[in-house]
């Protein structure tokens, strides 16, 4: 049996959460895996970003917070450490980490970093095809920023069987740093899809974090869940035929069941037969969940099928802004006030030729689930008394003019309905990103190992 | 003939989630009770969720079964408005919109006898509750 746990979901994620999970994998004294994903389809835009302002960074900024508590007892207890933390700048990482085990003391790790996702100047856009569930988005104008495949698990797997004790990825696709340290424990061929299918639903279970744990799930009365403030990450116990255990740290808060997995396991599924990685098609129309004890599910049954010819990747480009400015309306007739606001800085938009995309809700309504175009809002029926928060965002192409439209927001103090108050505006750049797809023969994974003399 | 119906919000035999992929939402809708499985499949079809999306524009709704966890996953085409990186929406990445399928109203029988569906395992909430 092999245990690997997450220490991540995102990147934001709670920084104590590791720990609990390597206590607890080191405490069965058989060594494991502690994974940490953390490369959003938007995060890695940023770091790109972060990149282009300094060539040093572009990694996941938290990332010695995240390892500083970890990284000696991972080393001591033979927990690999696998994270795409390395986003845009891999080498950076692996440079940062082996400055971090000098600081604390310890022994140079073995630091393997995988490269090969950078398809910037290897691919050319118009060689590849948009990915389907983007094929209704306008074309991209403006500069290229960054262009990342998702890789598979096999340099990962490769890395770890060449003594790699931590593992730093850029853009892999988020299951395969589970899948990778479990091709790389129990030997399973790639042509074993069961075995590829199982050890990619591990991944896909995992890579989340708190979301098996009763984390993105509780709905008081409804489903609750215990200890929100201290969720226990998850930990899986996977046996050689991959089937496995979704547990978490004894005496952490959260909950392992049924319900929890089967959320996790349709989360940002499409078929549920043919889930597409780079390293196998895995179909999850055979996944039975049976409680194995207190928040303890075993889950079997994963299929696997033939991985898709082509890799999936995204496409970053610079250009667009997006301006955002709330201001609130209290008491008595504050939602006839808010819609009046709506109102106004709608007509002087068009008044001064701002040419800007444009958004307008009262959050207390229905804003989260309108469209740009109010639909929702202008049907709504309210008590007209409230207190109530407007919040507009504008979307361009130039600064200037998602600027222009801000300022619209905020010249509502003197010039807006009675007793408007609170405004907060930001206009701040964006990266946007369309998925297209590749050829694998574009796409060449690599591992190597950054010493201390990187 | 027809046994006496009532209407429930989804919600009080169902949870969900949703997650998304670019401009794709995909909600999930999986029954706490086994017993109402078959519920979900009658009422909540692809074409009651793509009414509930009409406003976005959705241009296609797919609706997956598996029967073995007794759940439904629609994948909701162009919901997002661009998706996370374009959206001008306030929830860009459209974590709340599990909550919009989970509020569809529903009719079932009921309560009482064989084959009867579970009453909402939720007590109802006091007035003031939307």
């Amino acid at each position: 049996m092999y245990r690997i746990g997450c220490g991540a979901g995102f990147s934001g994620d709670r920084i104590d959460a590791p720990q609990a999970v390597v206590a607890a994998i080191a405490a069965a004294g058989q060594g494991g895996a502690i994974i940490f994903e953390g490369l959003g389809e938007r995060t890695l835009a940023l770091r790109q970003m972060a990149r282009h302002d300094n060539p040093s960074k572009g990694y996941e900024p938290l990332l010695e917070d995240l390892l500083e508590p970890i990284l000696g007892p991972c080393l001591t207890a033979g927990i690999v450490i696998v994270g795409n933390f390395g986003a845009a700048n891999p080498v950076g990482a692996a440079i940062v980490i082996q400055r971090l085990a000098q600081r604390l003391g310890l022994a140079a790790p073995r630091v393997a970093v995988v490269e090969g996702d950078d398809l910037l100047g290897k691919v050319a856009l118009e060689d590849t095809e948009r990915w389907d569930g983007d094929s209704r988005l306008p074309e991209l104008v403006g500069e290229v920023i960054a262009i990342n495949a998702y890789l598979g698990a096999g340099a990962i797997a490769d890395a770890i069987r060449a003594g790699a004790e931590i593992v730093v990825t850029g853009r892999v696709a988020d299951p395969a740093l589970a899948l990778g340290p479990l091709v790389a424990h129990f030997g399973w061929e790639w042509t074993d899809l069961d075995r590829i299918a199982a050890g990619t639903l591990v991944g896909h279970l995992l890579e989340c974090g708190a979301q098996v744990t009763g984390g993105y799930f509780a709905d008081p009365g409804v489903k609750d869940v215990p200890g929100m403030a201290d969720l226990g990450f998850p930990i899986a116990e996977v046996e050689a035929d991959g089937s496995f255990v979704i547990t978490k740290s004894a005496g952490s808060g959260g909950r392992v069941d049924r319900l929890t997995v089967t959320e996790q396991l349709l989360y940002e599924i499409h078929d549920p037969a043919a889930y597409l990685t780079p390293d196998v098609t895995l179909d999850l129309t055979s996944v039975t969940l049976e409680p194995a004890g207190p928040d303890r599910v075993r889950v079997s049954g994963a299929r696997g099928h033939a991985a898709p010819k082509t890799l999936k990747a995204t496409v970053n480009v610079h250009g667009d802004w997006l301006g955002e400015a709330e201001i609130s309306y209290a008491g008595t007739n504050a939602l006839a006030r808010a819609r009046l606001a709506i109102e106004t800085v709608a007509e002087r938009l068009v008044r001064r030729d701002i040419a800007v995309r444009h958004r307008a809700e009262v959050i207390g309504t229905v804003s989260a689930f309108d469209a740009d175009a109010g639909t929702l809002l202008a049907a709504h029926a309210a008590p007209a008394d409230g207190d109530f928060r407007v919040r507009f965002a504008f979307g361009g192409t130039e600064a200037r003019e998602v600027q222009r439209a801000v300022d619209e927001v905020n010249a509502l103090y003197c010039c807006g309905p009675a007793g408007g108050g609170g405004v907060r505006t930001s206009v701040r750049p964006r990266v946007r990103t369309l998925s297209h797809l590749v050829s694998r023969e574009a796409v060449v994974p690599s591992f190597h190992f950054v010493g201390t003399a990187a | 003939m027809s046994a006496p119906r009532q209407t429930i919000k989804l919600h009080a035999i169902a949870h969900g989630r949703s997650g998304d992929k670019g401009n794709r939402l995909n909600v999930s809708v999986i029954a706490y009770e086994p017993r109402d499985w078959p519920v979900l499949l009658a009422e909540v079809t692809a074409a009651r969720v793509a009414a509930l999306f009409a406003h976005r524009g959705v241009t296609e709704v797919r609706r997956y079964e598996l029967p073995l966890l007794h759940a439904l996953n629609f994948v909701i085409e162009d919901a997002l408005e661009g998706g996370v990186n374009s959206s001008l929406a306030v929830d860009a990445h459209g974590k709340c919109l599990s909550y919009l399928v989970l509020g569809m109203d529903i009719g079932v029988p009921v309560a009482a006898g064989g084959g009867a569906v579970s009453a909402p395992i939720v007590p109802a909430r006091s007035a003031g509750t939307p």
